[in-house]
């Protein structure tokens, strides 16, 4: 599996759904390998729809996706999609989670296994491998969610809304988390969320969407250097951008109240 | 008194009060029709008398209901992944399957006794058609609405279609299935003493119940007509009850209705 993380390009993206009005409009936008890209914006405004497309999950009305230069179909292999809620099988437990991706590729299982127990202990989950969903608590879950994508090597990870159910110590520590992985493991990501926030605490870049129809509002960078830790959430430039990342939102908010 | 010991009490309260109706009921019928309506006690003492018998055709009752419900289980669960698998076989066997539902079964019943030698199979099949349909509907609206993300994970997963039922859907119909057995359950037991009853014989045994049905409502020995519908409400709760021992069995381990969810 090669270890480059991805490069995507979007170019005049159109999405929409049979008769409803366009849901996305002209997206054009191109995210260098190992950029993490947070997209907020409205509800509604298409972010998730955007994610399937880039997963290839739901085909363009118009318009190219490139993940490194193919079509997002093709790179299946070494993408991860994390969903809002964990999206884990509630029947099976924590172990068989993790390693079910694997699994499903058709990989034998002594190296599924010594993959699966790696990353579970990458996500410090490693005993609760014989939990079950249900035994475990909200951050756990996203761990072990978290940790399904990771058997993949992923070159590029797609997360809608990871951490949007949990409190907020619990996002804190699972955004620390999201980025010591990131320093150790080479991926593009693009992270949707409502906090704006937990999207400068993650991203170099911000995309801020504006609805009906959705489209890129603006973009914002985030020059705060990385490694991030909690000190950084302290310090006056990254409260400075969460004001102005604020400001802009609402401005997209009233773009879109047509 | 603590909560605890009053529902414990209050099924027992219950109880009574509906015995005491049912005697209440016989003391006030008129000399003539008081037949119909035996005192509780008598029916108790006919259910003591007639145990041996009212046993074996409870049995009989039983492997025919287990048998058609079995049937259905294993037909009907096949059946449920084809309607699954596909939009264009849904289309193609559901009208069929509505028309099946909509017969009345008894229609099968002299043909079954023409068509089929042994009375068990008779019995089983027309327990089979009663127990069908809500096992089809139900397994297959559980194969059909599984959680969207979920999918979404096994087509990124790259998961072949065989993979997608055997790991994702059929795991998740489960507790729609159970739905179905459950109906089946209750319904099993009635179908075979219908079949009994319509296309049944005693091969000169003591039949099923509802061959003792028929012998004991032609003679007008209604204590023992009571007996027998109680012998046929405690086999019916029977399967009930090892369905519901069966569901715990398969789901306790992840199903939230089992786990201990104190959030
Ligand atoms: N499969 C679909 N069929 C029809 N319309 C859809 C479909 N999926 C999404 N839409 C519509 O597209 C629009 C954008 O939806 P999407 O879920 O992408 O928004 P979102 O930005 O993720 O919102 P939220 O922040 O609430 O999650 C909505 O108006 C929604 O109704
Ligand atoms: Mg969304």
């Amino acid at each position: 599996m090669s270890a480059d993380p991805a490069h995507v390009v979007c170019h005049a993206l159109h999405k929409r759904f049979e008769e409803g009005p366009p849901v996305l409009e002209g997206i054009t936008f191109s995210a260098a390998p190992r950029d993490f890209i947070s997209l907020l914006g409205p509800s509604g405004c298409g972010k998730s729809t955007l994610l399937r497309l880039i997963a290839g999950l739901t085909p363009p009305t118009a318009g190219r996706i490139e993940i490194a230069s193919r079509g997002p179909a093709k790179h299946r292999e070494d993408l991860a999609f994390v969903f809002q809620e964990s999206a884990l099988l509630p029947w099976l437990t924590v172990a068989a989670n993790v390693e079910l991706p694997l699994q499903l590729r058709g990989m034998p299982a002594p190296r599924r296994h010594e993959i699966r127990d790696r990353v579970l202990a990458q996500v410090s989950l490693t005993e609760k491998a014989n939990a079950y969903p249900r035994q475990l608590s909200g951050g756990q879950k996203m761990r072990v969610s978290l940790a399904r994508a990771l058997t993949v090597s992923p070159r590029l990870l797609l997360l809608d809304e990871p951490f949007g159910a949990l409190d907020e110590m619990t996002r804190h520590h699972l955004n620390e988390e999201l980025l010591a992985l990131r320093e150790r493991e080479a991926w593009t990501a693009f992270f949707v969320t409502h906090s704006v926030a937990e999207a400068v605490f993650l991203s170099n870049r911000i995309l801020v969407m504006a609805a009906r129809p959705g489209r890129i509002h603006a973009e914002i960078s985030v020059p705060l250097p990385f490694p991030r830790t909690a000190a950084t959430r302290e310090s006056a430039a990254y409260q400075q951008l969460v004001a102005e990342a604020t400001a802009t939102l609402r401005s997209a908010e009233d773009a879109s109240s047509r | 008194m603590n909560r605890r010991a009053l529902s414990l009490l209050a099924p027992l309260v219950t109880g009574l009060l509906l015995l005491l109706a049912w005697q209440l009921l016989h003391a006030g019928l008129s000399p003539q029709k008081q037949f119909l309506v035996p005192a509780p006690a008598a029916v108790g003492r006919a259910l003591i008398e007639n145990h041996a018998t009212l046993l074996q055709s409870a049995a009989t009752t039983a492997s025919g209901a287990a048998l058609g419900l079995l049937a259905a289980v294993v037909i009907g669960s096949a059946l449920a992944v084809v309607l699954a698998w596909s939009r264009v076989s849904r289309a193609a066997l559901f009208p069929y399957l509505m028309i099946l539902q909509m017969t009345p079964i008894i229609v099968f019943a002299p043909i079954l006794v023409l068509l089929v030698e042994a009375s068990l199979l008779r019995v089983a099949s027309i327990t089979f058609l009663i127990c069908f349909f809500p096992l089809v509907v139900n397994a297959t609206q559980g194969l059909v609405s599984v959680d969207p993300q979920l999918l979404d994970f096994f087509r990124l997963s790259r998961a072949s279609r065989f993979d997608e039922f055997w790991r994702l859907r059929i795991p998740s119909a489960a507790p729609g299935f159970f739905t179905g057995l459950r109906i089946a359950a209750t319904l099993a037991p009635i179908g075979a003493i219908v079949g009994d009853y319509t296309a049944g014989n005693s091969a000169g045994g003591v039949g099923g119940l509802g061959y003792q049905i028929i012998l004991t409502s032609s003679r007008f020995q209604m204590p023992q007509l009571y007996a027998t519908a109680i012998a046929g409400c405690v086999t019916g709760f029977l399967f009930v009850a090892a369905v519901v021992g069966l569901q715990w069995l398969v789901l306790r381990r992840w199903h939230p209705d089992y786990v201990g969810n104190d959030r």
